[in-house]
């Protein structure tokens, strides 16, 4: 059975333009919209009401939902559905995000296109089931054994939950890479008002699919048909019969795992495929930056505390700024560079213990001070707990 | 303007929806920004129940609030529990049934809620009577845009039934004195 992306029935299903949801329904409203026919997964706090959502609303626009039994099942089954065809997806938190470890590797090394939400919640192991965090930020780079790159975007509204899980979906598809929306239990939760996109306004990538003759397609090279490193998609059941493996594999897509050329010369076109790509793919928002001396550098919900203290800095005539980063991975090292050029001194807000700290601290200049504004245990950081930085600083 | 709102009972009230309706007049159906954000335990009824709304007519940073303007309370324990962090000057309001133990030696309103809903012939509507019983004490939203969230929100065959309760609740809020 194909799926057809039907706009109208989408938006008849979606309801009002204008709404008040919360993070994660507006997750499941993005997956919609961009034409996501699959959704397999396993619910779990914080992360639950996409998987509700998706129950709710991807039946009715002819798409399938799976309740499968755990999480590795539903990554598991998400990577098949984009192999038969569909823009897929599944939804998680940390302890099914750690489950799900072994195939979003798998994912990478067959160049799956599919979009993973985390919905981060405390660690390590089940922690605070319905508390946000930030603590995966690693593990989404790092997780998986091997070389790898990752794409993950971080929302830190209910209205970027939405598009940002468009974005997620077309990276996706052009890479042709599992990409993470890393969303937490406080924007997960948070209701705010979204404005439902019209067609006209949205950007989908669609998948390129496979289109050469039958016996001279390559399956796992640059694409035939494009200047791409990105190989055109041999849709299961096509015609076009595909070898798919996580072992280092030949053009064919076969197994070649015993000598070093070959598996150098995967794992450089899997990585640089994305890398060479680094400025397009990261995005960033800058607030008062212009005069700034000092300036935060956050990302998801603690992004929200760092723009109040700096409304509140500004109140006081303090030179404090904010870069937000939307794009954590692959990291917006240029702008961070360019930043430590500028102000004296970046204070990294993370609800952690520091792990995009580390990140900052490579890229920035020698003579620019680093500082950690580390949080954990469920909670954000509150403004005035991040002005005490600041005041530290003058 | 900004003001921020805690609405706490226990849970299967419905405060989380009573919060809900606030924030989707305020965004949806007036010209402000508004998130709300909840907290409650494990427990699908019972145990303490927060809703938290903030409503500004400025771009919401940090989307809790820190300092609380308006506190409802529906319950005792939730009363007793979710009192901390007001400002000077917080108005506060109980429906005198769900939590007795109120006199704390400030002036609070007291709105007889439950007994709106039950006049009504369905406890199930208190928590809208007090939506109602906020925006007469509080004034902070038009009524008409809180009555189109009400509308919007409920379902479909208990729409008369939560309007009642709605505008009820706002006579007695619009009639009720800090005592």
């Amino acid at each position: 059975m194909t799926f057809e992306r039907d706009p109208v029935r989408i938006r008849r299903v979606l309801g009002d333009k204008v709404q008040f949801i919360q993070g994660d329904m507006a997750v499941a409203y993005g997956g919609l919209l961009a034409g996501c026919s699959f959704f397999g997964g396993y619910p779990i706090t914080p992360a639950s009401e996409v998987a509700e959502g998706m129950a709710r609303l991807l039946p009715r626009v002819k798409g399938t939902f799976i309740q499968m039994e755990d999480e590795i099942a539903g990554i598991a089954s998400t990577i098949g559905a984009a192999w038969g065809g569909a823009k897929s997806m599944t939804a998680t938190s940390g302890p099914g995000f750690s489950l799900m470890m072994e195939n979003y590797g798998y994912a990478i090394m067959t160049e799956t296109p599919c979009v993973i939400a985390n919905v981060q919640r405390t660690g390590p192991s089940t922690g605070q089931p319905t508390l946000g965090a930030q603590g995966d930020m690693m593990q989404v780079r790092w997780g998986s054994h091997g070389d790898m790159e990752a794409i993950a975007l971080c929302p830190s509204t209910v209205q970027e939950c939405l598009d940002m899980t468009i974005e997620c979906f077309n990276l996706a598809e052009k890479y042709r890479h599992p990409v993470c929306l890393m969303t937490d239990g406080e924007i997960g939760h948070l209701r705010e008002k979204v404005v439902i996109p019209d067609e006209d306004e949205l950007e989908l990538f669609e998948r390129v699919l496979a289109t050469v003759d039958k016996d001279k397609f390559i399956p796992f090279s640059e694409s035939q048909t494009r200047d791409s490193k990105v190989p055109d998609f041999p849709t299961f059941g096509t015609g076009y019969h595909t070898y798919v493996t996580g072992l280092t594999h030949n053009d064919k897509g076969f197994p070649a795992t015993d000598k070093q050329p070959d598996h150098e010369r995967l794992i450089l076109r899997l990585t640089s495929k994305i890398t060479d790509d680094r400025e397009k793919l990261t995005s960033i928002e800058e607030i008062e930056l212009d005069d700034a001396e000092v300036a935060f550098v956050s990302f998801g919900a603690s992004a929200r505390p760092c723009e109040s203290a700096v409304w509140e800095a500004r109140n006081k005539g303090m030179k404090v700024g904010m870069l937000r980063l939307k794009t954590v991975w692959p990291f917006p090292r240029a702008e961070i560079e360019k930043l430590s050029k500028k102000v004296s001194k970046i204070i990294v807000v993370e609800m952690s213990l520091g792990q995009i700290y580390h990140v900052v601290k490579e890229y920035a200049a020698k003579d620019c001070e680093i500082v950690l504004a580390p949080k954990v245990g469920g909670d954000m950081h509150l403004p005035h707990e991040l002005m005490e930085y600041l005041e530290v600083s003058n | 303007m900004k003001q921020e709102v805690r609405i706490c009972g226990f849970g299967g009230q419905g405060v989380i929806l009573a919060g809900f309706i606030i924030g989707k007049a305020a965004c949806v159906f007036s010209d402000y920004n508004s998130v709300q954000s909840q907290s409650y335990g494990p427990e699908a009824r019972g145990g303490a129940a927060r809703s938290e709304v903030i409503i500004s007519d400025e771009k919401i940073g940090y989307p809790r609030p820190v300092g609380i303007d308006i506190v409802v309370a529906m319950a005792q324990e939730a009363f007793d529990t979710y009192r901390d962090d007001l400002r000077e000057n917080a108005i506060i309001i109980v429906d005198p049934d769900l939590v007795p133990r109120n006199d704390i030696g400030i002036p609070i309103y007291r709105v007889n809620v439950q007994q709106i809903a039950e006049g009504l012939g369905n406890k199930i509507v208190t928590n809208i009577a007090m939506v109602g019983a906020l925006i007469g004490i509080t004034k902070i939203l038009d009524p008409e845009a809180v009555k189109k969230a009400v509308i919007d929100s409920v379902p479909k065959k208990f729409v008369e039934l939560n309007v009642n309760a709605f505008e009820q609740g706002l006579e007695a809020g619009l009639n009720a004195r800090p005592e």
